[in-house]
């Protein structure tokens, strides 16, 4: 079992240590949450920085498909765009990471040999998480075994909402040691599902009790995903999180982030909450593939002073 | 100019408003009558932007004998005005909000230049409460027979208002829609150090097509104020400023049949218990006392924070100082912007450089300042006593002061242990200790869980030394009627 980070080890002892640490934790008024992340959205970006943003943020995306109809060419023409995602311009960066359901990660792998784009897959019966343990962990270890860089987990978001705190510490224990030492594990809270922002800083400090290597918002499969508010709260939390363990988690909102506009709105976030340990890919991502297109083209703007369009960039 | 947050490499670019929407003249007349004319003394006075010292004006100076001729304006004006129907009344206040509406961008420039808070603020407070006062006095005009004032009540007269130069337009707004609405006409002071935005109102005024002599605008020093204050056909004073001032005119008004209120200085308690939402009570403690660089009179100034969260609370705020960005307040990225006048800054500096000799510790985030203009860093001063100068007097700048308290009686005791009673804070998770704390505070306005959140529906005033009467709201028209 991973052991938690010495000041906190305690508070996992038994579910009434755990419940009583969550619910110890401070509140988050609502009203004052979502006024701070419409002011942080409110800063001017422009020329230098704006050229800066749009690089670290493509720097910071997650190429996404998870899809059933996915086939074989669709994750390889994926892999190749993470890798060089503007043919006219190879200065563009390459993206994070290209993520894939675990039975195409072995082609993923292949579409970015070479590069320093990661593979991460979806394992833990994504995205609903309605399955036994003991198959959600089968998952994780084939995409391991197939070279996943990292793995998006879900949590059982019925357990926490049934207020059983140590099921789900103990199932993200339990993933977390079937990534082993080579993955890094990104837990998804399904934040559209927990309903309050005080569930959400529970999930949160939870998921890094128990040894999540990043906090991500969620799916992208469900009505209400990222938000500038859930997004400026998770960062509070693993700001404080590194003040009392000093381990250091990184931040993934994922769906619904489709703008460069919005994009650069989240990087303020990160800058002004957490603060710039937290400014690039290995502790901030995006999960968000039609966003890539949209900073594509801003970049291509920049770069020529004229607005391009759709046909300008490739489609996948 | 601006200060980076040294936490970051994400350095924002600088992203000024242009200064191109307003054009501001090389001088400018006093508004009376519907017309723009020079002080009878030919006196003029400048008016210098506060973050670069340049001068951006030449203002006629009024006197006592144009306080007198604004008067008589304003009591011929007022047998036509009061006797128009409250809907005819109506348009010409709706016509007036919707103007500022579609010319807010070009005074919000203005009042950043001549004032020297941020255009964030001016741009996202400051007009659109502006408008939203006119709008909402409108609405009332006509329907002043169900304010709860009578069937038909009457308007006073001739009232004479001067304004503080924190807000200058708001604080314009504030006097002159409730007035107006009721059917008084006004010769209102602005301060010396922002009269711009009253004079763009003026020619608002007349791009309204407001009957002449219904609004008229003395820019002017003290000498000015006090003329109109006494003047003895005026029947209705209102005043926002200094307590000292406050007094003054109080005296001067005594054993007359004028009517008076005042908005007076306050010392802000902000409670912030061990159950708060930290993170939300950090952003509500900057906004109570960094807001227009603390230059509010219902500012947050005394943080009582409770002993057991002190220190975590006192870390996450000094976190947060740190990125507060600081310079040229046209720029849209700006937090804090210039003192407004050289002469306030020396106060700012003269009290907190009594708070560090009367033992308090001093803290401020690394912060450059720019070379010209009036600058103060944010500031806080932990380690406070209620008997710390600096816990008593309001010192209407960035800086705050931390004292402690371990009950809720040992919190409300300190609250309210103050000459003062303008504002004050309530941060818990517990909606019981909300009511049971707010309803024991004196003070005029108890935010809970928020702080410096204004709305014209809301009425605003103090308690003590910070004042009488109240504006905003139904309670704002019993100023201006005879009830």
């Amino acid at each position: 079992m991973p052991t938690t980070a010495p000041p906190l080890a305690d508070v996992t002892a038994s579910d009434s240590t755990l419940r009583r640490f969550l619910h110890g934790l401070p509140g988050v008024d609502a009203v004052g949450l979502e006024a701070r992340a419409a002011s942080l959205g409110t800063r001017s970006i422009k020329t230098t920085a704006k050229a800066y943003a749009i690089d670290l943020a493509i720097s910071m995306v997650d190429l996404t498909t998870l899809e059933g109809a996915d086939t074989p060419g669709k994750v390889r023409a994926l892999g190749a765009k993470a890798v060089h995602p503007d043919p006219t311009d190879r200065t563009a960066p390459a993206t994070a990471a290209v993520c894939v359901y675990p039975d195409m990660v072995a082609t993923a792998k292949e579409a970015v040999a070479g590069s320093a784009v990661k593979v991460a897959s979806v394992a833990t019966a994504f995205p609903a998480g309605r399955a036994p343990l003991d198959i959600k962990l089968a998952d994780v270890r084939a995409a391991v075994a197939a070279g996943a860089d990292e793995i998006d987990m879900v949590i059982d978001r019925g357990a926490f909402l049934a207020g059983k705190y140590l099921k789900v510490y103990d199932e993200i224990a339990a993933v977390k040691e079937a990534c082993g030492s080579s993955a890094r594990l990104k837990v998804i809270f399904e934040t559209g599902e927990l309903s309050t922002y005080d569930n959400i800083r529970r999930a949160s400090w939870l998921g890094m009790l128990a040894g999540a290597d990043f906090i991500k918002t969620s799916t992208g499969k469900v009505a209400v995903n990222a938000t500038p508010a859930n997004t400026l709260l998770m960062l509070e939390a693993v700001r404080d999180f590194r003040a009392q363990t000093g381990v250091q988690v990184g931040v993934k909102p994922a769906g619904g982030i489709r703008t460069s506009k919005d994009a650069i709105k989240f990087l303020v976030l990160v800058n002004e909450t957490a603060g710039g340990d937290w400014l690039d890919n290995h502790w901030f991502r995006f999960g968000a593939s039609s966003l890539l297109n949209d900073l594509l083209m801003q970049r291509q703007k920049l770069a020529t002073g004229r607005y391009s369009g759709p046909d300008y960039v490739t489609v996948d | 100019m601006n200060t980076e947050n040294p936490l970051s490499p994400f350095a924002y670019a600088p992203a000024p408003e242009s200064r191109s929407v307003v054009d501001i003249a090389p001088s400018y007349g006093l508004f009376v009558d519907g017309e723009f004319t020079e002080a009878a003394d030919g006196k003029v006075f400048k008016t210098v932007s506060p973050s670069t010292e340049e001068v951006l004006s030449e203002v006629a100076q009024a006197g006592e004998a144009d306080v007198d001729r604004a008067v008589k304006a304003a009591r011929k004006a007022f047998v036509k005005w009061s006797a128009l129907p409250g809907s005819e009344r109506a348009k010409y206040l709706f016509r007036i909000a919707r103007i500022v509406q579609e010319r807010s961008r070009e005074l919000a420039v203005l009042e950043t230049l001549d004032n020297g808070k941020p255009i964030r603020e001016t741009r996202d407070a400051d007009l659109p409460l502006v408008a939203a006062h006119f709008f909402y006095y409108a609405g009332w005009a006509d329907k002043l027979g169900h304010a709860g004032f009578g069937p038909s009540p009457k308007p006073l007269g001739v009232a004479g208002q001067v304004i503080p130069w924190n807000f200058p337009l708001l604080m314009l707004a504030w006097k002159i829609a409730p007035a107006l609405a009721t059917g008084n006409t006004v010769v209102l002071k602005p301060a010396e150090t922002t009269p711009l935005s009253a004079l763009f109102f003026a020619d608002i005024c007349r791009q309204a097509g407001l009957p002449k002599g219904v609004v008229n605008i003395l820019p002017g020093y003290g000498d000015a104020g006090a003329a109109l204050v006494a003047h003895p056909d005026v029947n209705k004073v209102a005043f926002t400023g200094s307590t000292a001032v406050g007094k003054a005119i109080a005296r001067t008004v005594a054993g007359t049949d004028k009517k008076l209120t005042l908005e007076l200085g306050g010392k802000g308690a902000n409670i912030v218990f061990d159950d708060a939402p930290i993170d939300q009570a950090v952003e509500g403690i900057v906004n109570g006392i960094f807001f227009n660089q603390g230059q509010v009179c219902c500012a947050g100034s005394r943080l009582l924070v409770q002993e057991s969260i002190h220190d975590e609370l006192l870390d996450s705020l000094k976190r947060r100082l740190s990125t507060l960005r600081l310079g040229d307040p046209l720029d849209k990225n700006t937090d804090i912007g210039a003192i407004n006048s050289a002469e306030q800054l020396a106060r700012i500096t003269t009290l907190a450089d009594q708070g560090e000799a009367e033992g308090a510790e001093r803290w401020s985030p690394a912060c450059e300042l720019p070379e010209s203009g009036y600058w103060f860093a944010p500031t806080l001063f932990t380690g406070v006593t209620q008997a710390h100068t600096i816990a008593r007097d309001e010192i209407f700048g960035p800086v705050l002061s931390v004292l402690t308290f371990r009950t809720p009686d040992e919190a409300v005791a300190k609250a309210n242990n103050t000459p003062y009673g303008l504002s004050a804070g309530i941060w818990t998770e517990k909606g019981s200790r909300i009511l049971a704390v707010a309803s024991r505070l004196r003070a005029g306005v108890v935010w809970s869980n928020t702080f410096n959140k204004f709305d014209p529906t809301s009425p605003f005033g103090g308690y003590k030394e910070s004042g009488f009467g109240r504006e905003g709201g139904r309670h704002g028209l019993e100023a201006y009627l005879d009830v």
